[in-house]
């Protein structure tokens, strides 16, 4: 690895301030996304920028980056006051930004990715030799010993990734944002990363690193900045900040002193309804063991991206296991589609109502009646009679308020939308319901509601497995929390360690 | 390297193969009449499908340019027959003229972001309705400049002939190689067709090379109308209906992704050659009727396109 440039080491003494953001405010309908946000940015530091999602990072980048335009605050750049039109505007005033979603051309070859639209040329024909050897040596600057002539569609993510910062910094980029760089890394990878990082750190560049993974903030980062519900929460030196307490930042919540009361109800004992052995997949979730038995709810709890939703895919089969075995009621099955999963009546709702659960124009009957239809056949439609009924009994039975079950899904609210999903599944009599995030996103008389139903769904001898932010929530009506971090199941609590503390130290933990 | 170019190579497979089976059946496959003739029919072709390999290239579609063939041949044959414009004046006239309909398809496509699909079959009822305007007759062109243009070509040994057509071609194939894989153009085609918002991110002036695409197209659909009223010295609306989509047969089967972002000028010639090999090998044959081009160049159509998305799995997988 190089250590920089000769004449591009810099190492100023008095740091000067790279990058300042004040007062920053973007409001969407019915949103404030960011409100009065801080931030700034140092010449060779890795900035850790932290938050649960809906923190307003990703608005913050996108405001940077010229995606939104600001209602309020000042931008400087170098003490330059600037407004970013686009993305392509933003790196031409020395902003690069690095996706998770590399957002470069598979297609074209690794060469023409670094280069398109200022290849060397001669009488209007792209020299490509010359091309190439360039490519070449500005990859090697960054341990990178490829054939620049190959479509950058044959290399792994991490390569992909490395090109593009190497695109962004050879673009003259003096901030460079990484926006979840190494979701999709493995760990090997993410060390070479962090080398270049420290690398381009050397050379005084201004790094924003956005990620989940508290492992990797302490060892790259140097300062961390975390956002929450669009506010600032706080900017600090990671050398001074425990592990507990940029966790309790981020999760808005302080130890409390005194335990929380709990529903307290007997252990749930008996045969599991569902078990998972080391089931897993590479590079997606770790393997884990999991049971869920009749009339017990079990919480999965941990910070975003700590494979959560990752685990309930998994389950519901719409990733498929590389790894483990899956039982049904002691009996191994294989559950590689949601239709397997389906079939053995398991149910799932999506964290992401709009885009993976509801279908807006359908009619809040419609979108009951889908699963249930779904298992049946096409062939065999389900009559409009027997529609009507199941829609409005289930209108009835979890209070879903509407004037009638014939109105788009679209215009409910989302606590209402979000008791038609569960209807859904209802309708096809389920033996096992995931549940992800099922409170994100509604209003809090509809939170309590839908507790409740979640409690009176286990009562009926349901297997429920719960995803949740809140910890106070998840640990109200859970029989045991799994705790999540980094992609791992790292611990399981039951009876008396259920509670928001000990999950929050859990998680902070390592 | 091997697998990035293996789409062109099954091409290439396919029209050896394809031409060493007529050669067993038929000797004389191998004189140059034959190969000569075979570049002087599929001329038109081949010039319309260089456009139409960048359209598609860039994840487009171009509807439009059966159509401006036809009212190519019309305007030649009107210009020249009934008000007397000089030849060479009149080609100069028409090729402007369909550039800037291209670039005003391209323009539409771009600003309002309309599906390429839409907005060339709309250019493609358009052209052809103008055809009707301006004669329903089918014109004869007599001109004594179409005389000596027809008649320049080089004798080839052995009794063939490189026809004045054929030589316009295989130019216009040289030049779209050289656009497509040596120029700025040519990567930003590519950079559309692979991905649009990346391609833009990035700063490929997507606008201008939309327009550029589109114009190129309908140039080079105008110079095929050209060569085409060489080949019957006339002009008639209903010419070259469904050209369009023998072009777009011709791109695919020569190894050009549907979808955009794959493919090469050179596969585009081979793909023309194939369908025109089909043709010869029919005439040859005597009995089959013509329809059976149609028959085998479907069923090609069909294995080329199950073809690529076997590759393209395999492809995701093997990562």
């Amino acid at each position: 690895m190089r250590t920089g440039g000769e004449g591009r080491m810099q190492p100023s003494r008095e740091q000067p301030q790279l990058l300042e953001i004040r007062g920053l405010t973007k409001g969407f309908p019915g949103v404030q996304a960011l409100d009065h946000v801080d931030f700034t940015l140092h010449a060779g530091e890795i900035h850790g920028l932290l938050g649960e999602n809906g923190a307003g990072k990703s608005t913050l980048i996108k405001v940077l980056t010229g995606v939104f335009r600001r209602d309020a605050g000042t931008i400087r750049l170098d003490g330059q006051e600037v407004t970013a039109r686009d993305p392509a505007d933003a790196l031409s005033l020395g902003i690069g930004t690095v996706y998770q979603e590399v957002n470069l051309l598979p297609n074209l070859s690794v060469a023409e990715n670094l280069f398109i639209g200022r290849q060397p040329h001669r009488f209007g024909l792209v020299r490509t030799g010359e091309m190439r050897r360039r490519a070449s040596e500005l990859l090697a600057g960054y341990g990178l010993d490829i054939d620049v002539a190959n479509p950058l569609s044959s290399y792994s993510v991490a390569v992909q990734q490395i090109i593009a910062i190497a695109r962004a910094v050879d673009l003259s980029a003096k901030v460079l944002i990484l926006d979840e760089p190494t979701a999709s890394l493995d760990a090997q990878e993410v060390e070479t990363l962090f080398g270049i990082l420290k690398d381009l750190r050397r050379r005084g560049i201004g790094i924003v690193f956005v990620t989940h993974f508290l492992d990797q903030v302490y060892a790259v980062c140097d300062r961390i900045t975390v956002l929450r519900n669009g506010r600032l929460v706080g900017s600090k030196p990671i050398a001074e900040l425990p592990r507990i307490e940029l966790v309790s930042m981020m999760l808005g919540r302080e130890l409390a002193a005194e335990a929380l009361h709990r529903n307290q109800r007997p252990a749930v004992t008996g045969e599991p309804l569902v078990a998972f052995k080391n089931y897993g997949k590479r590079r997606f979730v770790d393997p884990f063991d999991l049971a869920v038995r009749p009339g017990e709810v079990v919480g999965l709890a941990g910070l975003l991206g700590s494979g959560r939703t990752e685990t309930a895919k998994l389950i519901f089969g719409i990733e498929r296991a590389d790894n483990g075995q899956a039982f049904v009621d002691g009996k191994p099955v294989r559950i590689a589609t949601p239709r397997d999963a389906a079939r053995l009546r398991f149910g799932f709702t999506p964290e992401d109502r709009k885009t993976e659960g509801i279908v807006a124009e359908l009619s809040i009957r419609e979108n009951i009646i889908l699963a249930l239809q779904a298992r049946r056949g096409w062939l065999h439609q389900i009559p409009r009679r027997r529609q009507d009924e199941i829609a409005s009994r289930f209108i009835k039975l979890l209070d879903i308020r509407t004037p009638d079950a014939e109105k788009p899904i679209g215009l409910l609210s989302g606590g209402n939308q979000q008791k038609a999903l569960l209807a859904r599944w209802l309708a096809t009599e389920p033996r096992f319901l995931i549940l992800d995030e099922p409170t994100r996103g509604i209003d809090v008389g509809a939170h309590a509601e839908i507790i409740r139903l979640i409690e009176r769904l286990c009562e009926d001898g349901l297997a429920l497995l719960v995803i949740s932010s809140e910890l106070e929530e998840i640990a109200s009506y859970s029989d045991r929390v799994v705790v999540l971090r980094d992609r791992r199941h790292v611990r399981e609590l039951s009876g008396a360690e259920v509670s928001a503390d000990t999950i929050m130290t859990t998680i902070a933990s390592h | 390297m091997i697998r990035r170019h293996l789409p062109v190579l099954i091409t290439l497979v396919v029209f050896v193969v394809g031409y060493l089976l007529c050669l067993v059946q038929f000797p004389s496959f191998a004189s140059t009449r034959v190969i000569g003739n075979l570049l002087t029919d599929n001329a038109f072709l081949g010039i319309v499908a260089v456009g139409m390999t960048f359209v598609i290239l860039s994840g487009g579609i171009d509807l439009s340019v059966g159509s401006v063939i036809a009212f190519t041949g019309v305007f030649l044959a009107v210009a020249i027959e009934r008000y007397g414009l000089n030849p060479y004046l009149a080609f100069i006239l028409v090729l402007g003229i369909a550039a800037l309909f291209g670039a005003g398809m391209g323009f539409l496509i771009h600003a309002f972001q309309i599906p390429a699909f839409i907005v060339t079959l709309a250019g493609m009822f358009l052209a052809r309705g103008l055809c009707f305007v301006l004669t329903t007759d089918s014109i004869p062109i007599n001109a004594p400049a179409y005389g000596q243009i027809t008649d320049i070509a080089f004798a080839l040994p052995g009794g063939g002939r490189l026809t004045f057509i054929a030589i316009v071609m295989l130019v216009t194939f040289a030049v779209g190689i050289v656009l497509a894989h040596f120029t700025r153009f040519g990567a930003n085609v590519y950079a559309l067709g692979g991905n649009r918002t990346s391609a833009e991110l990035m700063g490929v002036p997507v606008g201008k090379t939309t327009i550029a695409i589109y114009m190129l197209s309908s140039f080079l659909a105008a110079l095929a109308g050209i060569v085409f009223s060489f080949y019957t010295s006339a002009g008639y609306s209903l010419a070259a209906t469904g050209v369009e989509l023998d072009t777009i047969a011709a791109v695919v089967i020569g190894g050009t992704l549907l979808t955009g972002g794959y493919g090469t000028i050179i596969g585009t010639m081979i793909g023309v050659l194939i369908q025109g090999l089909i043709q010869t090998y029919i005439t040859f044959e005597g009995t089959l009727s013509s329809w059976w081009t149609k028959i085998a160049i479907g069923a090609l159509l069909f294995a080329f396109i199950v073809l690529q998305r076997g590759l393209s799995a395999a492809s995701l997988r093997s990562r």
